[in-house]
């Protein structure tokens, strides 16, 4: 299975320039990016991609072991690196992805220059000293949600989301198409995410970090980005006058600018 | 709208500002949530009025999404009302443009779903109760397909094997099989046939065919009685709802200082073909016998082909040749099976096999009948 077409990568920007990927989180798929990307192409080679199960990749190709914890996708960026020969990447994770990021520069640092995590959680479920803003069944109703909303999911569309190289005149998005997933992968994601506690993993990350987190923020309130930013050594903490999960969309100006600032301190 | 049109329309309606605080809500949607006006309009954000689930969902998809597309409709989600309870709505919203034509606050509207979702909820059941049926049926005829098929394909001394099989359906057991086993006196039995029709009768009959040659060869290593054996044996069953007829290739093979040598015999079956090391290929002569299991006094007569060191025996059913091409639709023919084998050629047993997968996976709009290919190839001397 060809990488590329797996995981819809795309690219902009100049091809010498210093790279940075975009990957985005749980719920939506590389569109995410679009207010934030153009600005940060104009100085960077700008990867973006598509998690298999989300957007246009290749829903094929996911397999419900390998993609059932968090370890599935950083090993799907470490194929993406290794196909297009990235190296000195900053990676730039949203969400889930953050975490995502952080699997993926622990096993290979050597090719990260540094990590951005925006609004990152690494355990969304409370804990014994650890508030993540959830419970377990908060989760379930999570799930009960994506079920609910099943019946908006027809299969008859999945080759459309999928992409359809050879009928551009499909190319026109549908509705909802950024954000729908087939009911199953994305009951498994949202597992993955929801039910995955990274917290030990923040310890050992060894490249430059920057935490970018919002004013205002259910999802990953500011007592969790405080976390990240504590147990990351040496990591910065930038808190976006935005409020929701999503400062790329709800903020774009300001999230690109505390990229581009810690991007310009990289190389 | 008048005031009070607005605030007494039989749904919810509310504006919020593009952050999600609640700017305006009417009375419905007040009475519906049990909260006076004062703690909600610039209090809460619309995600605040969601239970946490939806919650989540709104933050990761629905928000994203107004944002992308300025629009959405139909979400399924769940109120939390003052009482505790929960709340099943639809909710429709809209990002609107303010006087300068930027976009400044989101407009949406809520129905009352509590009816419908208890009906969406049955189908729902309904649905994975289906998806749970399925996924145990698949998996219960992949098993039974195995059970038909060798779990490991044994390789005779000074020979290299190989097998391929392609089930058509997920839901239905292919009649196909094939099979591969130790005689006494280092001898080597090989079969591959292919029983009429499809599920668990056609199961049931390829598990006898199978045993049936298996035993006639073990007793008496000549393929030619085997199938007189199997012929008799399926055709007892004529007159019953449940016999069924097959196609059978059927061997012997007998290592010899430089190569080896194989006795064959077919009833009803497509000529196997042989890739020569030397880079030729052609069918086996034919010398096929009838169906099996359609006539009471059916006689099958058999051959020997001799294969030297890099030669290979390929044995198929059908379902290879039936494979429709990519784009035309066309079935492969036997007569372009052959230029295939003679591209091919020569080739170990598995590039054969590989090589006619690789044809058959690619056979577009999927299999109509079941394939399955063995192939067995004499190695090089040393």
């Amino acid at each position: 299975m060809d990488v590329r077409t797996r995981n819809n990568v795309t690219w902009l920007g100049p091809e010498a320039g210093p790279l940075v990927i975009l990957s985005h989180g749980f719920g939506c798929d590389q569109n995410m990016w679009r207010l934030v990307a153009p600005s940060l192409a104009k100085e960077h080679r700008v990867v973006l991609f598509d998690h298999v199960g989300a957007g246009r990749s290749d829903l094929s190709a996911w397999r419900e072991d390998r993609y059932a914890s968090l370890a599935g996708y950083a090993d799907d960026v470490l194929q993406i690196c290794a196909d297009l020969d990235l190296r000195d990447v900053a990676f730039v994770g949203h969400s889930v992805s953050a975490m995502i990021g952080v699997l993926a520069a622990n096993r290979r640092p050597d090719l990260f220059a540094g990590l951005v995590l925006v609004t990152p959680s690494p355990r969304y479920i409370d804990d014994v000293g650890y508030r993540g803003g959830f419970s377990h069944a908060d989760i379930d109703e999570l799930l009960e949600s994506l079920d609910s909303n099943y019946l908006g999911w027809s299969r008859a569309m999945a080759p459309v989301i999928m992409g359809n190289p050879d009928r551009p005149e499909l190319g026109e998005e549908l509705t909802n198409s950024f954000c729908r997933t087939d009911p199953a992968i994305a009951r498994s994601f949202a597992r993955a995410t929801f039910l995955s506690d990274n917290r030990a993993d923040l310890a050992t990350v060894s490249v430059p970090t920057l935490v970018l987190e919002c004013e205002q923020d259910v999802i990953a309130p500011r007592a969790v980005g405080a976390f990240v930013h504590d147990q990351i050594r040496g990591s910065s903490l930038v808190t976006l006058d935005a409020t929701g999960h999503c400062p790329q969309l709800s903020a774009p100006e300001q999230t690109a600018a505390g990229i581009e600032a810690f991007l310009g301190r990289l190389w | 709208m008048t005031d009070e049109t607005y605030d007494d329309a039989p749904c919810g309606s509310l504006s919020t500002s593009l952050d999600g605080t609640v700017t305006q809500v009417n009375a419905t949607l007040l009475r519906w949530l049990g909260l006076p006006r004062d703690e909600v309009v610039g209090r809460r954000r619309f995600g605040d009025l969601l239970n946490v689930g939806g919650r989540i969902y709104y933050e990761t998809h629905l928000a994203p999404l107004l944002r992308m597309q300025g629009e959405i409709a139909g979400v399924a989600l769940e109120l939390r009302t003052a009482g505790g309870t929960r709340l099943p709505v639809l909710v429709t919203a809209a990002v609107m443009a303010g006087r300068n034509g930027s976009p400044d606050q989101v407009r949406i509207i809520v129905f009352d779903a509590s009816e419908r979702r208890s009906y969406e909820q049955e189908l729902l059941s309904a649905r994975q109760a289906a998806d749970r049926d399925r996924g145990r049926l698949a998996q219960l005829v992949r098993s039974l397909q195995e059970s038909l098929l060798p779990a490991v394909l044994p390789v005779p001394p000074g020979t290299q094997t190989a097998a391929y099989y392609r089930m058509a359906s997920a839901d239905e057991v292919g009649g196909d099989f094939y099979d591969l086993f130790p005689l006494p006196r280092d001898r080597w039995g090989l079969l591959l046939g292919d029983v009429c029709g499809k599920g668990v009768e056609a199961a049931a009959v390829t598990a006898m065919a199978r045993y049936t040659i298996r035993a006639s060869l073990f007793h008496d290593a000549d393929p030619v009685a085997a199938l007189d054996h199997l012929n008799t044996v399926l055709y007892q069953e004529h007159r019953s709802p449940a016999h069924r007829h097959c196609t059978v290739v059927c061997g012997v093979l007998t290592m010899a200082a430089d190569g080896a040598e194989v006795r064959l015999s077919t009833g009803g079956h497509p000529a196997p073909l042989l890739l020569r090391a030397d880079g030729s290929a052609h069918y086996l002569p034919a010398t096929d016998g009838p169906l099996v299991g359609v006539l009471a006094d059916a006689s099958y007569t058999g051959q020997s082909v001799d294969l030297r060191s890099g030669d290979t025996l390929l044995l198929y059913t059908d379902g290879v040749v039936d494979a429709r091409r990519p784009a035309t639709g066309r079935r492969y023919s036997s007569a372009e099976l052959l230029a295939y084998a003679n591209r091919l050629a020569p080739a170990s047993a598995a590039s054969a096999v590989d090589a006619v997968a690789a044809l058959v996976g690619a056979a577009d709009g999927g299999l109509d009948d079941d394939a399955a290919v063995l192939a067995i190839g004499v190695l090089a001397a040393q």
